[in-house]
Order: C-alpha cells, then structure tokens, then sequence
C-alpha cells in the first residue's frame, strides 16, 4: 500500500471553495493531500460535489476560493492543456470521427512527438489494456467495455504523473465492473501513477483505493483507508452511507473510558464505543454492522449486554442469511449470519436475545 | 438441439401450423404493410397530384413539340422529304398543303399560336403567319367570282350539300369526315365528338379528291366546332380553291364527264369554264403574299420543327439552337443562359459560403451559452422567419441604396466620398447581401442542432490530453460539427439556386438568378417550353449536386435535426 501517510503531497486542495452561482457553496472548504502513487476515492451521493473537485483540478473549472497544489506548485491559472493530467471521462469522450490509433496518437502529436516514437507509444498502451487489434476501429465499433479499456489507455498514453477518473465503469455492468476495477487497481500501482477517482459505489471505492474521501453537503465527512472507514466510522453519515447498518436511537447513560452505557428510548441498555460523544445524557445515534450483532450467548462476551428481539423474516441468500428482527421498537434491524454447517436458522416468531461487543457499537451523532 | 420450429432435414423452416416460416412471416408482414400503405395513402396522393405530377408536366413540355404538326399536318407530312441542303424551297405541294392546314387554322384561329412558336426559333415567323392567315380568302374568292359567273348555283349551301354527297355517302368515304375529326381535336387541344351529318360520296371523292376534302374539314367545322348545320351554311373560299385545282387536274375531263350524280351537270359547265380561272400557283400565291414563304430559312424552321417532340427548348436553354442545318451554338449576343446558369451557381456558392462565415460563429454561441441567453439569441435568429419575406427584402432596399442608410453612414464617417456612393444594390452585391440574410437561419438551424449532440466532454478531453483551445476546436469540435455544415450547405445551396423573388427585387441587371429567366419565360414571354428546359436542368443540376454531395460527404452524415 502506497503513501496514505500525507508526506509527500503530490496533489494538495488547500481551503478550497466553490460556488457556480454566487449563492450557494457547492464545496465548502476542501482540505485534502493527495500523495504520490497514492489511489484516492472521492466517494459521496449525487450532487455532493465530487465532480466539481475534480474539474477544478483538472483546470475546466476555477476555484472560488483557496487554492490547488500541483507537486507544490500553485495550478489555479495555468491553463488544463499544460496541466498534464489524464482524465478519463464517464462517457469516455473518445472522439467519435478518429480511429482508437488516432484518438491513442492525438495527445502525442500535441506534444510533437515523432511518428515512430508516437507509434511504439500507442502499441504499448494499447498492449497495456490488451487492445492491440483494434487499432483501426471506429469507437462506435467497440463495446463499452473496450470503450473503456480505450479511454483508459488514451489518459496513460502520455504517461501523465496524475490520472483522474469520473466515474468510468458508471455504464459498464457488473461483472465487467468488477473486472475492470481490478485492472484499473493494477494498472495504476504497476505505473506508479497518482489516482483521483469518483464514484458513488462504495463497493467500487472500498476495493479499489488507498484512500477514500466521503463526500457530502459540498464537505469531506471522512478520509481514510477503507477498513477504517468501514469498521470507525466517523459520524453517522459515513456509518450509514458505507456498507449496511443497523442503527438505534438513545442516551448516553454512563462513560466509562472507551466504553459507554447507551440507555435506549424504550429502556434497554447497550454497550458502546463513544465516538463523538461525550458526556452523560448526550442524544445519540448508535450505529452496529449487522454481521457484528450475536445471537448465541455462548459467543458473547460474559457480562455484556443483551437485548430483546424477535425474528420477522428469515432470508436465504445462499452465502449468508440475513434476518430481520424487532428491536427496540424498530422493524428494519437485520442481523447477517454465515451460511454454515454449525449454523441456525432463526424461524419467524422466535424470540431471541442479542448482544456485540462494545467495540463493535459506536456511539455517534444523533 | 431441442427447437419449437420444426426443421424437416434442409428443407424450410416450418412454423407451427406446418407451413414454411418463411410463407407465414411474409403473410404476416404483408398485413401490416397494406395497413401502412393505407394510413400513408392520402399523403401519397397528394404528393403525386401536387409535387409529381406537376414535375412529370414540366418535364414533358420541355420536349413537347406537337403544336406544328397538329396545326400543319398535312404540311409537315409533305415537307418530310423536303431536303434543305438542297438550297430549294419546296415544291407546290407542300405550298398547297400549307394552304389548307392554314386555311383551317386560321378559321380555328389557331395559326397565330403556331407562329408564335416557331417565332421563338426563328424570329418574324409570328407575323408571317399572321399576316398571311389574314389573307387567306383573297385566292378562293377570286375563284368564286368565276364559278358563280358560270352558275350562281355554286353559291347556294344546299346544291353543295347535295353536289358532295350529303347524306347518302358511303362508309368509305365516310373515312374523311372521322379523319377531319381527329384532326380537329388535335388543332383546338380538345376531344371533338359529335355527328357532322354528312358523309361525302365516294364518287365525287374520287373525282374531285382535294374538294371533297376541303369540304370534308368544312363540314365537320360547321358541325362540330360552330354546331351548325352544314347544309344551309356556304362552304368555305378554299373549298372553291380546291374545286379550282380539282378541275385543272390532268384527267379530271374523262371523270366528270362520265359523272352523272347530283351536279353533273353543273359541275360539267363548271369545268368548261376552267380556262376563265385565274392561273395561280400555290406557291405563287404566299410568296406574293410575303417573300418569306420563299425564303430556305423559314421551311428550314418549320421542317426542323415538325417532329412532336424536339430538344429545341433544351438546346435553347443551353445556348445552343436547333437550326435547319443541324444544331449549332447560338449567336453570341444570344447566348444567355450559359451565363445565368454559371451565375447562379457562383453566385449560390458564394451566399452559402457567407452563410457559414456567419452561421458558424452564431450556431457555436447558440450551442455554448448558458440556456438563457442562447434561447435569446435563438428568437434573434428566428425572427427573420416570422417577418414577410418581401418586407424583409424591401428593408434590404432601404439600407442598400445609393441614398440609403449604409451609405449615408460610410459617408457620415468618411469612408467614401457623397460623390462617389457604393453601389450596394440592383447588383450582385445586393443580391448576396439580401440573399445571405434571408438564407442564414437555414444554415444555422441544422449547424445549431448538430453541434447541441456534441457532448462539451470531448472538447474537455481534447484539453485534457494536451490540445490548445484552437487545436481542440480544429481537431475535434470542427470535424463533429461537419454534418452540420453539409445539411446548412445542401439547404442554403439548393433553396438559393432555385430563388426568384430576392433577385428579382435586389438583383437589377447583373444580380438576377436562372429562375428569374424562367419567370420571365412563364410569365411574359409564355415560352413555356423553354422555361420548363430551364426548370429541369435546374432540377438536373441540383440532383447532380446532391450526387456529388453524397458521393464526398455521404448523405447520412447529414443531420438536420
Ligand atoms: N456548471 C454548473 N453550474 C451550476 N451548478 C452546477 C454546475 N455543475 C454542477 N453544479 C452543481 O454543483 C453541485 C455539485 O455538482 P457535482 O457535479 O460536483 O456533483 P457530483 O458529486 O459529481 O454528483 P454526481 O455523483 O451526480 O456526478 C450540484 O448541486 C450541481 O447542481
Ligand atoms: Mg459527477
């Protein structure tokens, strides 16, 4: 895994703001660093500004305020061509009149590059996205997928220290998807080349990053590596937007250290990890995974809390079993289970006991 | 493989009911179609009564030519083996055949419209025939004068009914009278039907051949065309001119003499008295009448123009002329179109090349701003449309002119001199100026909307992989926008070979378009032949164009919308 550590900052967004209209802030202060090779994800739901970052570092749209670092260089009025950075769009922009060789070749002859050498450059590329024999097509003639391949190829093709990508398997379907998540992941470390990606699939940003940045309301809610921002999640935004969650409102009853007592609206205590609260009687919203919750005591902690729950649904998903319970007065609280030999299968009507460990529970923003 | 359509070994598929699949689809399908054959049906009819037919008319006249040998069959026919190389007018019986076509036409009063036709080959020809048809009765009236000193019987209506056979004629001779009808519908353009109530006997045919004729055309005249009845009308001066030539015919003694029907003996005295006649030759007759009817260049004319279907009007239309020589060019100071036609398409070039200069930029504004002020400027573009094209044109006058506002302003600021004006109208330039407005939304509306599908990401692109503003644009943006250029151009060039009205009011001498010469054919000088030759090379030119067009550019690049 690359530098996450912030070291050496290749791309830098210092206080960076933005308004299309003067009235309202599209990105309210930006603060993010960005290191060489690094894979970083911008991830957040429509309209959270994603796109906005990344035209402005690629020069098609200015900041309002604050400004760029480009290898420590301020890039606010250098002009997107002498930029140098690879984009790939999310339609992919090939140019529908030049062959896949032309579009490949079109960034190098802008730069002058001579014929023979633009030639082995193209072939390479097209090699590197194993596309070698489709260098006399027209794009329309290519599938999305290979569109896609194309694109990619044509950002490496100049060999650009910075790719970035909005949304590029947006339109492909999902196992080409997958596929191609783990070719552009590879791609990017075997070139050593510095990534900014955006997508709205968290999936896709889990697996593919070193980073990912979360964003909401024109904000970073969280950076951090994809484990982190999945098992400690910040605030409650980022628990409910990565990944699936079961989450329980109440008060903080007692804090002890990095364990808390949450008295839940209906007057059932849970253990919990105080996250961003902090006294007794905060209003709090508590977030737990659903394959963290237990409902065998003999796996729980001893002394640990449990709560009442009774079975709705039993849901057969073939690797794992996804059961929805009442709890505390809630009916959308599943628990995930293991599809295995040892396993039990909870029947609808069952009333049963669950419980977690506290680390497991975090206590969030109400 | 397990299939729900059976498949006997390579035969034809069968559908489920065992019949090939092939039959059953086509009969599916054919269903469908006669149903979308019906809902188009209105549609297509009106577009064949309106737009075909009328094309099919226009390039029919071109070539139609049946106005000589409808009006002077019998003359045309004669003078097929007339040989104008020889250098010799024809012989007296074409002379004489023309007498009696023309006798004909002139009562029908038809011949004007012949000579106004070959007038448009060969000019004097209109007055000629006109003048001539005026005298036709002089020659039989003097033959009359003698038959009624003989007998003033000849004067009589009945005696002739009687004399050429009236009602008891027979069926062959009764020929005579349906030629003489055809005959008439092809003169006067109109089915003429109806009972003349005379049928000529066969025996006074045979003796007096050319007489039975004339009063042959008489009778179905009066009949059928003035619907009188033929025996109490007097026969015509030239049927006393045939009774004249009839007579003086070698042989005609014995046959009159052994004649003994109704008017045997009339016409016996008759023809004892046939040295009293005045000796005229046919020929001596028109050419005493006008000297033209002796000249080569007139019977070359009409010997050229017999035929019903000529390349006349398209040979005229290339300044080239059907002479009685063969086809040659026309007269220098007669070759006009040649010049038009090479006008109108330099002249069309040049609007549609001032239509890109101009459209292009507004069409990139168009597709660029932000949705407000491009739906402005989009009004801005469309308000030449809902402004009458003649007040449009008219402004075009009021700024143009000598005393107009563009110049008074060139002058105000010094630019040129009061005395010396720019001639901005009545000219070429006007015309393009005038032209080139009108026409621009033509070509803005198909760039506009082409360059709307052009996605702003691959100008981005463009940049993004290193291109400069201009490089992005020429390389990318440009040749995505082409379709756009070719519908502009195909539409400005194609509305604007075929414009009348600008030119007409703008143009003066130098600025005026082909199809002014064709209004002018239509409406003036009603050459209709000519200005439907005109017309279909226009047509020809734009569908050659359109052929080269889709040849380089490919017609489905083109977008219009
Ligand atoms: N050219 C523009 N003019 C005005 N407002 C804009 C413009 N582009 C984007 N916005 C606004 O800025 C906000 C952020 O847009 P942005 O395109 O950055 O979102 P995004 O995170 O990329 O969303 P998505 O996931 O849907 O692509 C949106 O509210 C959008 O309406
Ligand atoms: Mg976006």
């Amino acid at each position: 895994m690359n530098a996450s550590s912030g070291s050496d900052n290749f791309v830098v967004f210092d206080r960076v703001q933005k308004s299309y209209d003067g009235v309202e802030l599209v990105v309210k202060d930006l603060n993010l660093a960005i290191g060489r090779g690094e894979f970083l994800t911008m991830l957040g739901p429509s309209g959270s500004g994603k796109t906005t970052c990344l035209m402005m570092l690629a020069g098609f749209e200015t900041a309002t305020h604050g400004e760029i670092l480009l290898d420590g260089k301020p890039i606010n009025n250098i002009p997107p061509h002498k930029r140098g950075i690879g984009m790939v769009f999310q339609n992919y922009a090939l140019f529908p009149h030049m062959t896949i060789g032309e579009n490949l070749s079109f960034p190098l002859e802008v730069r002058n590059i001579g014929k023979s050498e633009r030639e082995e450059k193209v072939k390479r590329a097209l090699e590197m996205v194993q596309m070698n024999d489709y260098q006399g097509r027209r794009p329309a003639q290519l599938s999305g997928g290979q569109q896609q391949r194309i694109a990619l190829a044509r950002a490496l093709v100049f060999e650009p220290e910075l790719v970035l990508m909005d949304e590029p398997l947006g339109a492909l379907d999902k196992q080409l998807r997958e596929h191609m998540q783990f070719e552009i992941t590879k791609l990017a470390h075997e070139l050593g080349i510095t990534t900014v990606y955006v997508t709205h699939d968290q999936t896709e940003a889990l697996t593919m990053s070193d980073r990912v940045a979360v964003f909401d309301d024109g904000r970073i809610q969280q950076l951090a590596a994809p484990d982190e921002l999945y098992e400690q999640p910040q605030n409650s935004f980022v628990a409910q937007f990565i990944g699936e969650n079961n989450t329980l409102m109440g008060t903080v009853s007692k804090i002890d250290g990095d364990q808390a007592e949450v008295t839940l609206d209906d007057g059932e205590v849970i253990d919990t990890k105080p996250v961003n609260v902090n006294k007794v009687g905060d209003r709090t919203l508590v977030s737990i995974r659903p394959e963290r919750v237990e409902f065998n005591k003999e796996r729980l902690t001893p002394g640990a809390h449990t709560i009442k729950a009774e079975v709705l649904e039993f849901i057969y998903m073939g690797d794992i079993y996804r059961t929805r319970l009442r709890v505390a007065g809630s009916d959308d609280f599943f628990i995930k289970t293991r599809n295995a030999p040892d396993q039990r299968r909870l029947k609808p009507g069952e009333r049963i006991e669950i419980g977690w460990r506290a680390q497991d529970c975090r206590a969030l923003d109400a | 493989m397990t299939d729900n359509t059976a498949q006997t070994d390579n035969g034809p598929v069968l559908a489920a009911d065992g019949r090939p699949l092939k039959a059953s689809l086509r009969k599916a399908l054919r269903a469908q179609k006669i149903r979308a054959m019906m809902l188009i049906a209105p549609l297509l009819l009106f577009i064949v009564v309106t737009f075909i037919a009328p094309i099919a008319d226009m390039l029919f006249r071109s070539v139609e030519n049946q106005i000589v040998g409808n009006t002077l069959p019998e003359t045309t026919a004669t003078l097929e083996s007339w040989d104008f190389a020889n250098g010799e007018p024809p012989d007296e019986a074409v002379f004489e055949a023309l007498y009696y076509d023309m006798f004909l036409a002139a009562e029908a009063r038809r011949h004007t419209r012949v000579g106004s036709r070959l007038n448009y080959e060969e000019t004097g020809m209109s007055s000629l025939f006109r003048g001539t048809g005026r005298s036709l009765d002089d020659l039989g009236d003097d033959y009359f004068d003698v038959f009624e000193g003989v007998d003033p019987i000849w004067e009589e209506a009945g005696f002739w009914y009687d004399f050429m056979g009236a009602g008891d004629g027979d069926a062959e001779a009764g020929g005579l009278i349906d030629a003489q009808r055809d005959r008439l519908s092809a003169l006067l353009d109109e089915p003429v039907a109806g009972d003349v109530g005379f049928v000529p006997d066969a025996e006074i045919a045979a003796i007096l051949p050319r007489t039975a004729d004339a009063y042959a055309a008489f009778a179905a005249y009066t009949a059928l065309v003035d619907e009188d009845v033929v025996a109490e009308e007097e026969p015509w001066e030239a049927v006393f001119t045939a009774l004249a030539t009839d007579l003086r015919r070698d042989g005609a003694g014995e046959a009159i003499a052994a004649y003994s029907g109704d008017g045997a003996a009339e016409l016996q005295a008759a023809y004892e008295a046939r040295d009293q006649l005045p000796d005229i030759s046919y020929t001596e007759f028109f050419i005493e009448e006008d000297e033209d009817w002796g000249s080569l260049d007139t019977w070359g004319t009409i010997h050229a123009y017999s035929p019903s279907f000529t390349p006349g009007y398209f040979l005229t239309a290339i300044d080239m002329r059907l002479t009685p020589e063969g086809i040659s060019a026309q007269p220098e100071n007669l070759q006009i179109y040649g010049t038009l036609f090479g006008r109108t398409l330099f002249m069309s070039m040049v609007i549609m090349g001032s239509c890109i200069l101009l459209g292009y930029p507004i069409a990139f504004l168009l597709a660029n701003l932000p949705m407000r002020t491009s739906n402005l400027l989009l009004i801005l573009v469309l308000l030449p449309f809902w402004t009458s094209l003649l007040v449009r044109t008219s402004a075009w006058k009021v700024l143009l002119q000598q005393q107009g506002v563009i110049n008074d302003l060139l002058v105000w600021i010094g630019l040129v001199a009061d005395d010396n004006r720019l001639q901005l109208i009545n000219n070429q330039t006007g015309t393009i100026i005038a032209m080139t407005h009108i026409l621009l939304p033509f070509m803005i509306l198909p760039l506009y909307s082409v360059m709307q599908t052009i996605p702003p990401s691959y100008m981005r692109a463009a940049k993004s992989l290193g291109a400069t503003d201009w490089t992005a644009f020429w390389r990318v943006y440009f040749p995505n926008s082409v379709p756009g250029i070719g519908a502009g151009c195909i539409l400005v060039f194609i509305l604007s070979i075929g414009y009348y009205i600008t030119p007409e009011l703008v143009g003066g001498e130098t600025g005026t378009f082909i199809s002014n010469r064709i209004a002018y054919h239509i409406s003036d000088s009603l050459n209709w032949g000519l200005a439907a030759a005109l017309g279909s090379i226009l047509l020809a030119v734009v569908l050659v164009l359109y052929w080269a067009y889709d040849k380089l550019v490919g017609i489905d690049n083109v977008k219009l919308g």
